[in-house]
């Protein structure tokens, strides 16, 4: 009930509504809660409405890190 | 997908396993509880606990919304559903739920109630507009992250001064639910479950942030780290938890990074806070009366407030009194202690709510988890 998907927006359009694309499938969904959304963001759907934006930049950072932890030593983890 | 599939790499999550068994203390055990039922059904369908050492334990909580919704409240939207006038909206989720005596939304439906199933509040808003002749209620369900489209409609309807569009609102609150697992009444005639930390929810989080949680880490001294539903972000906070447990740090700690931040979405929370008040008690499915925790429409909204426009009377229903459904939300028993679990109460045929959503417990556990059980029974 609480999942939600990434999809990133492809257009947007009037009344706070853009189109995204999920995996190539495009869907029409609001994204009237979300401050600034623009065309190539990645946003978190959740029944037909954006709740966030993805940040890249700590997307990689988290995908960094887990690699990181996942050969740390012993010591100092995380 | 992007920023899906990068999040469950096996190899990864073998070796964060192998990371979290070198920093686990093996004379020390550790108890985790995940609040949500997205955590729930990733443990469970990704055998997380099986990648993790004996002593380190997860412990499944009440998160998921269809779960802990009372069968009162069920019954309240089947008797609403019934009215000659009235088109009932739901999320799917919601069909099968067992109301009392056997009854469902499903059933409902099959005997003529007009029940229609949206994939959004908007859609419901738009059967209101296309059939003026109809009452459209929307039955409204779930955490702080489906409050926020349900406000949204609400406004739109009162925007469009839309006449037969209203709300049966059910919104509950992530914190009070918390709150209530760790010190209620209840938790004495249930027994209590040790819980070292908490794995806080994904998207309730990208609505509420992660502040709200603070409380928790310091007033009951246990660590929260709010997480992605994806494998590899269950396991990261694992070990961060772990991490904490041994440092003897009891913090607020964000895992989902990429996703939520310190005060979530502000545009989201004023929308909420512009439509809903707090309620003085909700009843909750296993947990009972939680005071503060559920969510109704302001003053101002009334007009879209479907228990005022059908005058609909509460009245708490029991549940089937075999179903552990109360003790397994606490996390105080788990699915297989349960005397109905896959004989009469299967995902097909669910007697209680934890064998109704995919994120339940009981559900979860069906579909990945009994074939582990037998083949552990075998191995022992
Ligand atoms: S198996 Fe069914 S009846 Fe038993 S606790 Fe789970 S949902 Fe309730």
């Amino acid at each position: 009930m609480c999942l939600a998907i990434p999809a990133e927006v492809t257009e947007l359009l009037p009344d706070g509504m853009a189109r995204v694309s999920l995996d190539g499938v495009g869907k029409v969904v609001s994204v009237a809660l979300v401050e600034d959304v623009a065309v190539g963001d990645y946003v978190v759907i959740h029944v037909g409405y954006a709740l966030t934006k993805i940040d890249p930049e700590e997307a990689r950072h988290t995908l960094a890190l887990l690699a990181e932890l996942a050969a740390a030593p012993a010591e100092g983890v995380p | 997908m992007k920023y899906v599939n990068e999040y469950r790499d096996g190899r990864l999550a073998r070796s964060l396993a192998e990371t979290i068994t070198r920093i686990a203390d093996p004379a020390k055990h550790y108890h985790f509880m995940e609040f949500c039922g997205g955590h729930t059904h990733a443990i469970s369908r990704y055998g997380i606990e099986d990648l993790l050492p004996a002593n380190v334990r997860m412990i499944h909580g009440p998160g998921c919304p269809v779960c802990v919704l009372p069968v009162g409240r069920i019954d309240a939207a089947i008797a609403l559903a019934e009215r000659p006038e009235v088109t009932l909206c739901t999320y799917g989720d919601l069909m099968r739920v067992p109301g009392s005596h056997g009854t469902s939304l499903l059933r409902a439906k099959a005997a003529g109630a007009d029940i229609r199933m949206v994939y959004s509040t908007l859609d419901a808003i738009g059967i209101a507009e296309a059939e003026p002749e109809r009452q459209v209620v929307f039955f409204a369900i779930g955490f702080e992250t489906t409050t926020p489209p349900t406000a949204l409609a609400i406004r739109l309807a009162a925007q469009k001064k839309l006449s037969n569009f209203s709300v049966f609102c059910n919104h509950v609150l992530t914190p009070s639910a918390i709150q209530n697992i760790l010190e209620s009444p209840d938790v004495r005639s249930l027994g209590t479950v040790r819980i070292d930390g908490f794995i806080g929810p994904a998207h309730v989080s990208t609505v509420i942030g992660t502040e709200p949680y603070n409380f928790f880490a310091e007033e009951f001294a246990k660590p929260v780290v709010v997480a992605g539903f994806e494998p590899l972000d269950v396991m990261q906070a694992i070990l961060m938890l772990i991490a904490q447990v041994n440092d003897g740090r009891h913090e607020v700690e964000n895992q989902y990074v990429r996703a939520v931040t310190p005060g979530g979405n502000a545009r989201a929370k004023a929308e909420v806070a512009e439509i809903f008040e707090l309620r003085k008690s909700f009843e909750w499915r296993g947990l009972g009366m939680v005071p503060y925790s559920g969510l109704r429409l302001k003053e101002a909204y009334a007009a879209f407030d479907a228990e005022r426009r059908f005058g609909i009377d509460y009245v708490p229903a029991r549940d089937n009194p075999a179903c552990e459904c109360g003790a397994i939300l606490r996390g105080v028993k788990k699915p297989v202690d349960c005397k109905l679990f896959g004989t009469v109460c299967t995902p097909e045929t669910p007697m209680g709510s934890c064998m109704v959503s995919a994120e339940g417990a009981c559900a979860a556990h069906w579909t990945y988890g009994r074939f582990r059980d037998h083949a552990r029974r075998k191995a022992s």
